[in-house]
């Protein structure tokens, strides 16, 4: 969102047209609000970890700590130059002020990079010797360049942008179907539309770069994704379908022969590790995990083939960007990449049970001893939807007035 | 490098305390505040922590951080045994933090919602210092209990106890005091200064009382908090720099000179952290039956210490001017 935000700032310097600059504050007031409400919900996240993980944190803090440390640099310096591009306007120099916004979006991107390498480590847990249960020969440096850092830090910067960019496309649609506003909202579209559109083309491919890394390390969560219950030559990909986990079949489901070994190993024959080869209690959950999977990958190719249409339009067929149809397809997708994205997290956090710690800890080893840990989950789950309900509120209310606002 | 971690630590806490406390402040003030001055108080407070509040907060961040990195084992028994105090905490930070944001971005300004903001931000303003102050007092207050053995031993006696019970009180007390002397500096006409001047005054009172009863409290429930502050040079010092810098700044206060008023304050606030921190060093959390938690024994392996501080270094090169920066042009910009 502050990336946006630059984008149309930056327009506003050049161009000098004002709506550029009312496109800028209306962002900023999105973002200002996100930002508050990541601060605080960030700040309860870093005692949460404690308050329901202490005996995971015990031994991991020392080893997945760096990129809290630096995340921890990069928030603060976020939070700085947030001040700076909020109350700045007409008080420093214009470029000043408009690097402190690229200055806010930069640094949002390396802390959620950060955040997503402390959890790619405990799906690759790397930067220590884990002998007798003991944990030896603490690296953080290597742990924070584990090999799940990468492919999982560019799928989900990628998703940031692609779900980001579909919910403002959307939004901003919306008024343009409903005839409000019409420059200022067809000029915010487009700039959000072009990041959720190359977006959404290329995260098909960084999926394609974590699906191969994630089957290289935890074969049980890609087998729990697929619903692969055998191990089997030409491994099939499965399209939606009913894993029925008694029988070890899934049942309604669209087979496509030979693709997921294709997949994985860019050989139709190659065997592909089925969850039979995975005892009993080390299997995720299969049904969440397949699930989640086929709702992210489902929004996902949906948000492509929309993108793709975006740019056939604006290069071949002019006329679609105003029609109603056209409008209503990313009316429809506002909400698709932060659906593809929950998915995606549950795939992951799910697909990785029953560990904390792939392959060293269990979830259930480190959850805390106090009794009554539940009412904690109630709270903090219901903390998380007020939150989510709040935020909605005010962006809509934000949206609302518009026209009294910036009609001017 | 270890040194440079816990310098890091106490720096961060202190800063939290200071500036952190001075926005909870804020939010006390406007509870003691009439209903006819209440919409300039919010204006000037607007004014003055609207820029910066976000940056305040982030030292409570940095701390946790050197805490789960450097110190896990003490972060994770805290996390344990102060449960119930830091999740009432957490609800206090997210309650405030989001009633201020939205107080100011809610597109529509009715009375409603408005004063809906108002009263989560004022009461989670109360909440969250008296938390803070009980977890803070819980840490030394000798009452956790590894041994406990019933659920309301371990988890509920750990933290509600009269002594960090005062100690909350006289958290918020400082809290409100703060903000006093840090709006007297940013009104904008005289009788808003004689206002503030007036309210810091009553806070300065009251926070001195609260002290009162965390000694008094303190020996009811048998720790020696006098002999641990009088009975060493620099704690002893510490106090007493910290009552003289109180006359000093009753002095300056009245004389209206604010920025030094601020100075003195933080430095007196600073004094009385420095004093217990001091004679408690290194020990971080005192357990029941005379056990410490120590910050010199209870640390993460060297390689982590040296990285942690290392980040810290390079960390503070950027933030420490650009925050600095932040403060200083918004401070000249609005005079």
């Amino acid at each position: 969102m502050p990336v946006f935000m630059a984008i149309s700032h930056y327009k506003y310097l050049r161009t000098k047209n004002p709506v550029y600059k009312n496109i800028t504050q209306a962002w900023s007031k999105g973002v200002a609000i996100f930002f508050a409400t990541g601060a605080v919900s960030g700040t309860m996240l870093s005692f949460e970890l404690g308050l329901l993980w202490p005996e995971f944190m015990k031994h991991a803090g020392p080893i997945f700590g760096m990129p809290f440390s630096l995340e921890g640099v990069a928030f603060f310096v976020e939070a700085i130059a947030l001040g700076f591009f909020l109350y700045g306007w007409n008080r420093f120099n214009k470029w000043f002020h408009w690097c402190t916004g690229v200055v806010v979006g930069v640094s949002g991107i390396a802390s959620g990079i950060l955040v997503t390498s402390a959890n790619a480590w405990m799906n690759s847990p790397s930067g220590f010797d884990y002998i007798n249960g003991q944990y030896l020969n603490i690296d953080p440096i290597k742990a924070m360049f584990n090999d799940a850092w990468f492919p999982e830090a560019l799928h989900m910067t990628i998703a940031a942008f692609s779900a980001t960019g579909f919910a403002v496309a959307g939004i901003h649609a919306l008024m343009i179907y409903k005839k409000r506003n019409i420059e200022f909202h067809t000029r915010a579209f487009k700039i959000a539309i072009a990041f959720a559109a190359v977006a959404a083309i290329l995260q098909p491919l960084s999926g394609d770069i974590s699906a191969k890394s994630a089957g290289k390390r935890q074969p049980a969560k890609l087998a729990a994704m697929e619903a692969l219950f055998h191990t089997q030559t030409y491994a099939p990909l499965v399209i939606g379908g009913i894993p029925d986990t008694a029988t070890k079949k899934v049942n309604y489901g669209l087979e496509i022969p030979s693709l997921l070994s294709f997949l994985e190993y860019d050989n139709f024959k190659q065997p592909v590790k089925g969850l039979d080869e995975i005892p009993v209690k080390d299997q995720p959950p299969v049904a969440v995990t397949h699930y989640a999977f086929q709702i992210m990958v489902g929004t996902g190719m949906a948000m492509m083939v929309i993108g793709v249409l975006y740019f056939i339009a604006l290069w071949k067929k002019r006329k679609w960007l105003f029609k109603g149809w056209f409008l209503k397809l990313f009316i429809i997708a506002t909400p698709f990449g932060f659906i593809a994205l929950e998915a995606g997290w549950t795939v992951t956090e799910v697909g990785r049970q029953p560990w904390i710690i792939q392959g060293i800890m269990r979830t259930s080893d480190a959850v805390t001893p106090m009794p009554g840990i539940q009412y904690s989950f109630y709270l903090f789950s219901f903390v998380y939807f007020t939150l989510s309900v709040a935020v909605i509120f005010l962006l809509s209310r934000q949206i609302k007035m518009v026209p009294e606002l910036y009609d001017k | 490098m270890l040194t440079v971690v816990i310098l890091f630590l106490f720096f961060a806490i202190v800063l939290y305390f200071l500036l952190g406390g001075a926005d909870f402040g804020a939010g006390v003030i406007e509870l003691f505040t009439s209903d006819h001055n209440k919409h300039r108080t919010r204006k000037t407070m607007y004014q003055a922590i609207g820029p910066i509040w976000e940056a305040n907060h982030m030292w409570l961040i940095i701390a946790v951080v050197i805490l789960f990195v450097g110190f896990p084992v003490i972060y994770s028994q805290m996390c344990i045994y102060l449960h119930i105090p830091l999740l009432v905490m957490l609800m206090g930070i997210i309650a405030r933090g989001t009633a201020f944001t939205f107080r100011n971005y809610d597109a529509v300004k009715d009375e409603k919602t408005q004063g809906l903001y108002n009263n989560i931000f004022v009461y989670s303003s109360i909440v969250t210092p008296l938390f803070l102050g009980i977890i803070a007092g819980s840490a030394i207050s000798g009452q956790i209990d590894f041994g406990a053995t019933t659920f309301v031993d371990a988890y509920i006696f750990s933290w509600f106890n009269w002594f960090s019970v005062a100690v909350g009180f006289f958290t918020v007390a400082l809290c409100g005091f703060l903000a006093a002397i840090y709006l007297i500096g940013e009104a904008d006409n005289d009788t808003d200064v004689r206002r503030f001047i007036k309210k810091a005054k009553a806070l300065n009172i009251a926070a001195f009382v609260c002290g009162g009863l965390v000694f008094i409290a303190a020996e009811v429930q048998n720790i020696h908090l006098a002999h641990w502050i009088f009975g060493n040079a620099i704690s002893l010092t510490a106090v007493i720099a910290a009552s003289i810098s109180l006359i000093l700044l009753w002095i300056t206060i009245s004389k209206g000179k604010k920025m030094i008023a601020r100075i003195f304050a933080a430095f007196q606030v600073t004094m009385i952290l420095l004093s217990v921190g001091y004679r408690r060093f290194p020990n971080f959390i005192v357990l029941k039956g005379g056990q410490n938690m120590s910050l010199l024994t209870d640390h993460a392996a060297a390689k982590t210490i040296d990285d942690l501080g290392i980040a810290l270094l390079i960390g503070s090169l950027i933030i420490l001017p650009a925050l600095f920066y932040l403060y200083y042009s918004f401070r000249e910009k609005n005079s």
